[in-house]
């Protein structure tokens, strides 16, 4: 099984969770720009925030041989905050590097006047730098916050192909799925779906424009729900073919559309031999006598 | 016997149709230095990837010739700024690719904070690049044998240590024998470069 992971937040994850799911098959993961348990005070934060995603988090899983990418963005919550507003002057910047895959997560997280137009001013961003956007939509007063998210999206005028709305359920999906937008699916214990609903959607309304994702970060969570939910389609009667076009394919096709996806360095078949990522200088392991 | 260094990256040369796309970043931003930023961001996507001349990679080659360029165009008055700013407003290959470009860009010690940034991550990538031949002409004695030190660590090989064996010193050799004899008394492998630094009759003492 090859696994791409398009939303997971691997700061708030150990090198065993790295470990973990590179034996389970994934070879890529999207971390997505998000708040961190707790609100940030300044700009600065974010600069050193958006600096590791770029650059420790993107070594740490390469030593783990996983191709690692990111989203950048003003999250929902930190966008009413008025001492964080200046990081949108800092989005062009980071919009241009490597590795940055879409503008996210954007979207609402209670309904404000402040989230709204910070969402419609990283639309706009997206268009600019040309990148597909990562739309997280709220836990609380979820259905309303979706059909309004779609509302600004057509306004905005992205194309739908281009934006995935992310933690769907069973109440949000037809609305995202009649809208023309990518449907993602966290697979998240307690909060929001399991392997079993997913494969009954998955089963309802088939495997187009639909990603599947752990959302693992600080909170009780899964890095390895991808994985769980593969199996669980396996049983349900899904081919291996399926799962790889559902778990590998679609986030490729997604967030290909940036145009900066790092894959070709990813050995999506064998062993972790320790320098194909690296990029730099090899490494001699210490086990290596 | 010490091989002759290979060419840095500043003094690399692409295949022709990177050259061709390079030499379009390359006069965009010695007509503006200020678009270094974003032409180094976009470097590798519009010029290459992957390895490339003299056992650099192409990307590294791209960027750190393009900051040679702005760093050049601005002169001397201002290339300091410049180089810092390609630093800190880089991401990991980015900086990694300033730090290649340290040698040639006639910054005398002005870049040293660069480097000591660079010393203070665990990025392989970039304390690889950091103990250059920029870190080998103006790192202060303490803070290179820490960096020696550091390259063992995180386990990238002394071959990527700048002009090591003409800056070993006995304390250096101290420092390394007191981290073999530590992971032998945890019974653990001693790093092959460390054992070999060791083994090597310095030159200099």
């Amino acid at each position: 099984m090859r696994i791409f992971d398009p939303h997971i937040h691997m700061t708030s994850r150990t090198t065993d969770d790295y470990e973990a799911m590179h034996d389970a098959g994934v070879r890529a993961v999207v971390e997505p720009a998000f708040w961190l348990g707790q609100p940030r005070t300044s700009v600065g934060s974010f600069v050193d925030y958006f600096d590791g995603l770029l650059g420790w988090e993107r070594f740490r899983a390469a030593q783990h041989g996983i191709a690692h990418h990111a989203t950048i963005a003003l999250n929902p919550k930190e966008a009413n905050d008025p001492r964080c507003r200046g990081v949108l002057d800092l989005l062009p910047r980071y919009l241009e590097k490597d590795g940055v895959v879409a503008v996210g997560e954007v979207g609402f997280d209670s309904m404000t006047r402040e989230e709204e137009d910070v969402f419609v001013r990283q639309l706009e961003l997206a268009g600019e730098h040309d990148l597909p956007v990562l739309v997280h939509t709220p836990h609380r007063d979820k259905a309303a916050g979706t059909r309004r998210t779609l509302e600004i999206v057509a306004q905005v005028g992205i194309a739908p192909e281009r934006v995935v709305v992310d933690h769907l359920n069973e109440v949000t999906v037809d609305v995202v799925d009649d809208a023309g937008c990518w449907a993602g699916f966290s697979v998240y214990p307690d909060t929001k779906m399991d392997e079993a609903r997913m494969v009954r959607i998955l089963q309802r309304r088939g495997l187009e424009r639909v990603m599947i994702n752990s959302a693992a970060d600080w909170g009780r969570s899964d890095p390895l729900k991808t994985w769980r939910t593969g199996q669980t389609m396996l049983s349900a009667g899904f081919t291996e073919h399926d799962v790889d076009h559902v778990l590998w394919r679609n986030p490729v096709a997604f967030y290909g559309q940036s145009g900066r996806l790092l894959l070709d360095d990813v050995d999506a078949g064998a062993d972790y031999a320790g320098n194909t990522l690296q990029r730099g200088e090899p490494l001699t392991p210490a086990a290596q006598g | 016997m010490t091989p002759d260094p290979a060419p840095t990256a500043t003094r690399a040369r692409l295949a022709s149709g990177a050259e061709a796309r390079l030499e379009e970043l390359i006069t965009e931003v010695r007509r503006d230095p200020g678009r270094l930023s974003r032409a180094v961001a976009r470097a590798a996507r519009v010029v290459g990837r992957g390895p490339g001349p003299d056992g650099h990679r192409v990307e590294d080659v791209a960027r750190a010739r393009l900051v040679a360029a702005a760093a050049e165009a601005t002169g001397p008055a201002g290339a300091s700024a410049v180089v810092e700013d390609a630093y800190r407003t880089g991401d990991a290959d980015e900086r990694r690719a300033v730090l290649l470009a340290l040698p040639d860009l006639d910054l005398e010690a002005a870049a040293l904070p660069l480097v000591e940034d660079a010393l203070r991550t665990n990025d392989a990538r970039l304390v690889a690049a950091a103990m250059g031949p920029y870190a080998a002409a103006h790192l202060p004695a303490e803070a290179w044998r820490h960096g020696v030190l550091k390259c063992l660590f995180v386990g990238i090989p002394l071959t990527a240590v700048a002009d090591l064996e003409h800056r070993r010193d006995a304390e250096l050799d101290r420092m390394v024998a007191a981290y073999a004899a530590e992971r032998e008394a945890a019974g653990r492998e001693v790093p092959a470069h460390a054992r070999a630094l060791l083994d090597r009759t310095p030159s200099n003492h």
